[in-house]
């Protein structure tokens, strides 16, 4: 964990209430894919956790969506503006365990750690297919980013406008993985439990109070204990998840 | 290299300054040292520890405010046990000041149990003042519903007094109609201290679901917002007893750690800041000498009290 300033070089919008803003600034402090950073907003006393789509030594690239007035007051944010960023929260998923053909599959604002870790695993020679799921396909994005990186992309929407036809979960069954990374709403995620043929990992949220371990906010029970999603998670392993305590 | 215009003494101990990050912002300390020098500090008071293992509340259990925060985290915390066995060994590595140990329960043997534990372990040593939480908002007996009756007060903090000789430091809830008799309960116990204010009673709804956000619907509320009812109940406090106070609620800054002084707190209490910028507590000390310099201040210890 390290705390930083950065400065914005991108603030768009890039599909229905979804940002992405580019910060440079050290990313030293990033230690893994599927971490997330807190970032602190004038005006507001907590900071916000974003999770990190991508990042390489002198820039962070995050994708956001407003669902509040902290993440709107983002969106108006100008580029040039500088920001004070708390990075490398969290676990972060283990890309030890892929396999040869891993399954990501991201739901909604879930989907931008998708990215990263998608990348990573076709660095060491892995065969990812990704799921995109929205609800419609105003909310569509970062299908042409993750086929650019060579992933097999499907696209899922809940009113078929674009790609399939239903949930994720309708496209899963068909597929054949290795291991599997997920990140989306609970609903989703619970879903997947119940349908899912291989060990993989889930990325949680939950109201946070610090985003580093010392507020104990965010905590939840895991057949390993208790645990603080913003530290030992937000990534737990299939295995060691209670759903009923989530 | 300590500034010496800033030590303090609480309770026969000297501090190397007076900021103290407040039970259940800072862990057990050594979660912090990644991001400075502890040693920096007066001391901290670590998280609320009870006889077992605590979970806590259900989740969600934090909500924002304009300014600050409502939690229902429910002291959790891994046992007494633990406590003494990993949290206080990785602290060992990486703080040598002592440590205010915070003590909480459910009636008074836990209180009395729990404070035996750790003053008899291995550990004692590293183990300055027992804050002894009669304040807890967040737990269904015990914990506030002590520190709102003076005579539960006077009777925890008796029975903590007799079974160590370590200082004993009462932390108070603001959830009363009048502070100053319990604060004199808890003199007449015995207590070596007092610690105020702990959280207020607060909540928020969230107007897409119209329920309210904690799942436990009520919870304490602290940060900025709270530190003029703070300062005001030290200020009260400091009129009705004569041992040393921690002043705590709200602290953001060396401007507010001189002002809860200048009310009569002894030592100053850094809680919820904490959660939003982790370095406040050691930007506040490098920020107080200049601070004391600018309102022609030369030793914190002479002003204590000083607006009385």
């Amino acid at each position: 964990m390290t705390d930083n300033i950065y400065k914005i070089l991108e603030n768009e919008k890039i599909a229905s209430k979804t940002y992405r803003m580019v910060l440079g600034g050290d990313t030293g402090g990033i230690k893994n894919c599927g971490q997330f950073v807190n970032i602190r907003l004038e005006g507001f006393y907590l900071r916000r956790p974003i999770s990190v789509c991508d990042y390489d030594e002198k820039t962070l690239t995050l994708i956001y969506k407003t669902v509040g007035n902290g993440t709107e007051f983002m969106s108006t944010l100008p580029v040039g503006s500088e920001l004070d960023i708390l990075v490398g929260l969290g676990n972060g998923f283990d890309v030890s365990k892929s396999g040869e053909t891993p399954l990501l599959v991201g739901g909604g604002v879930g989907l931008p750690p998708m990215y990263n870790l998608c990348k990573k695993l076709v660095e060491a020679g892995k065969r990812p297919t990704v799921i995109l799921g929205f609800k419609t396909q105003d909310e569509v994005f970062y299908e042409e980013e993750f086929s650019a990186l060579g992933a097999n992309v499907i696209v899922v929407t809940e009113d078929g406008s674009k790609g399939e036809k239903g949930m994720v979960t309708d496209v899963i069954p068909s597929l054949s993985y290795s291991y599997f990374y997920a990140c989306g709403p609970m609903a989703m995620l619970k879903a997947m439990a119940k349908i899912m043929k291989s060990e993989g990992e889930y990325s949680f949220e939950q109201r946070m109070g610090c985003g580093f371990g010392a507020c104990m906010g965010c905590s939840c029970k895991t057949k390993n204990g208790f645990k603080r999603i913003c530290r030992e998670g937000p990534v737990l392993s299939s295995e060691e998840i209670i759903w009923e305590e989530m | 290299m300590a500034d010496s215009r800033l030590k303090t003494t609480l309770c026969g101990i000297e501090l190397d300054n007076p900021v103290i990050p407040t039970s259940g912002t800072f862990g057990y300390g050594w979660e912090f040292a990644e991001l400075y020098d502890i040693n920096e500090l007066g001391t901290f008071s670590f998280k609320g520890t009870t006889i077992e293992e605590r979970f806590g509340n259900p989740t969600p259990r934090i909500a924002e405010t304009t300014s600050g925060i409502v939690n229902s985290i429910g002291l959790q915390n891994p046992g007494v046990d633990k406590v003494i066995s990993e949290e206080l060994p990785k602290l060992k590595k990486c703080f040598h000041k002592k440590v205010m140990a915070n003590v909480s329960g459910f009636c008074l043997d836990d209180y009395v149990r729990a404070i035996e534990k750790l003053d008899k372990s291995e550990m004692s040593d590293m183990i300055g003042w027992f804050e002894v939480n009669i304040s807890c908002p967040n737990i269904s007996c015990g914990g506030m519903s002590i520190g709102t009756d003076p005579k539960a007060s006077y009777e925890t903090i008796k029975a903590v007094r007799e079974i160590t000789k370590k200082p004993i430091i009462a932390k108070l809830t603001p959830n009363v109609t009048d502070i100053v008799p319990i604060a004199k309960a808890c003199e007449e116990g015995g207590a070596d201290g007092i610690s105020l204010i702990n959280c207020l009673f607060g909540m928020r709804i969230d107007l897409r679901t119209k329920k309210p956000i904690i799942a436990n619907k009520v919870g304490g509320y602290s940060g900025p917002a709270t530190y003029p009812i703070a300062l005001r109940l030290v200020y009260q406090c400091y009129d009705a007893v004569k041992i040393p106070i921690v002043g705590m609620g709200g602290v953001s800054s060396a401007d507010n750690v001189i002002e809860m002084m200048l009310a009569g707190a002894t030592a100053v209490g850094v809680g919820a800041m904490n959660l939003v910028d982790p370095m406040i507590c050691k930007k506040i000390i490098e920020d107080l000498p200049a601070t004391m310099d600018k309102y022609g201040i030369d030793n914190l210890s002479d002003i204590i009290g000083g607006a009385h």
